[in-house]
């Protein structure tokens, strides 16, 4: 009766051509799965289908022996998801930014530990605009901490966060992973995630006479 | 609910901090109806013949004005996305948004409209349903613009383009907001456009919703 979140059979067909296909993983609590494959190889686009904001068009997703497909705003509820982007409202300050995303999901105990494992308390009330890159990508994370779920999905997470701070989100992944919560994340640089599944996107590249025994 | 207080919330207060943008939409609505006098001569009669219809244009393109940021800055820094995640019915999500945007234009809207029907030489006895009129029929403007907006992220030139989209729509609202001004200045019983611009509110309000919402997710899908 172990939960988990697996994907079976994934096919992706995206902008004219078959970006993966014959894809599945299976997740366990506490642990990870690391996406790695040259860019265009449909990372991103795996964690969207994960995230449900897309959908595949071959292959299921399941959390638990339920289908994800059917009930997406209960599987919305147990995931995080950090794209390119890091939905840092200009005129917001970090608490404010933090806070909102926070509040939507009814968690208002964890602000300050999340900002405190980011180290970026001292910045609570400074607006977004004054951030650099790597501070935004901070807040986006401490707003992932701030409301707890099992299921993390990052796109390429440390993207322009400095070295003591991607040392700090290793730790917090570590934690996350021990009290049972599960991580998918792809990434370029070494993240240190132990024991984490590696799953390549070039070996489910689809053949290039594919699309003629389909079409 | 508690998610859609915290976004009509942060909306305001965004909303507050870049004050300019409703101040702006006042403004337009002020200066277009402004703009009449001049064009059509200072003549009291004539502007006060025109002037519901001057009055609900005004408030029509000034409305429309500030649609296009309705989505847009959610899409562009990646807020949307995170929005849709949210563990309860996008259309809700969509309805706290299109709430805080009436707020803050739809109700200033309102609050100016008077004034400028004292400029046009309004019959005092049309304020009333003026002000019901724009109060009814500024939330039907702010949802059916929604789906406007929601239908032009990614596109160029998506402020022309959702005006193309949704000034048409906007007819049924133009033509008995105004028919019931006029009705109440000509002395006539008002209280049946009143219901039907209340009527097509109703009808608006489910519609739009999920049609914006479904707007919504197609654009986070390409």
């Amino acid at each position: 009766m172990d939960l988990h979140f697996s994907g079976t059979d994934l096919a992706c067909f995206r902008g004219g051509r078959m970006v993966f296909r014959g894809l599945s993983f299976n997740l366990r609590p506490g642990g990870a799965l690391l996406l790695k494959g040259p860019n265009g190889s449909g990372k991103s686009t795996l964690l969207r289908i994960m995230a449900g904001l897309l959908q595949p068009i071959a292959g299921q997703l399941a959390w638990h022996d339920s289908s994800v497909a059917d009930e997406p705003e209960s599987h919305f509820q147990r995931l995080h998801y950090v794209g390119h982007h890091d939905a840092v409202k200009p005129v917001l300050t970090v608490a404010e930014n933090v806070a909102f995303w926070a509040a939507l999901r009814d968690h208002h105990a964890r602000l300050d530990p999340a900002l405190d494992a980011f180290d970026i308390r001292h910045l609570k009330d400074v607006p977004g605009r004054f951030l650099s890159a790597g501070q935004k990508r901070r807040v986006n994370l401490a707003r992932i901490l701030a409301a707890p779920v099992p299921l993390w999905l990052l796109d390429e997470p440390t993207t322009a966060l400095d070295i003591a701070t991607v040392a700090r989100f290793e730790r917090v992944l570590a934690e996350h992973r021990a009290t049972g919560g599960m991580v998918v994340a792809s990434t370029h640089t070494a993240l240190g995630l132990d024991d984490a599944v590696t799953l390549n996107l070039d070996e489910f590249q689809a053949e290039a006479d594919f699309d003629d025994g389909l079409y | 609910m508690t998610a859609f207080i915290e976004i009509v919330r942060r909306d305001l207060r965004l909303a507050m901090r870049q004050g300019m943008d409703s101040l702006m939409v006042v403004m337009f609505f002020v200066l277009a109806v402004v703009l009449f006098p001049f064009g059509v001569g200072p003549e009291p009669n004539v502007l006060a013949r025109i002037s519901a219809g001057v009055i609900w244009v005004a408030a029509l393109l000034a409305s429309m004005l500030s649609l296009e940021r309705l989505f847009q800055a959610d899409f562009d820094d990646g807020s949307l996305e995170l929005l849709i995640m949210q563990p309860m019915a996008l259309e809700l999500t969509v309805a706290a948004k299109v709430a805080a945007h009436w707020l803050t234009t739809g109700l200033p809207l309102i609050v100016a409209a008077p004034l400028l029907a004292v400029l046009m030489n309004m019959d005092g006895g049309g304020f009333l349903v003026l002000v019901l009129a724009l109060a009814i029929g500024t939330p039907a403007l702010s949802l059916i613009g929604a789906i406007g907006a929601a239908l032009i992220l990614g596109a160029r030139r998506g402020g022309v383009l959702l005006s193309l989209l949704i000034l048409p729509l906007y007819v049924p609202v133009l033509i008995f907001g105004v028919s019931a001004v006029d009705a109440a200045l000509n002395g006539f019983s008002w209280r049946a456009h009143l219901l039907i611009l209340g009527g097509l509110l109703v009808g608006v309000l489910p519609l739009s919703l999920w049609a914006a919402a479904a707007a919504l997710r197609q654009a986070l899908r390409s």
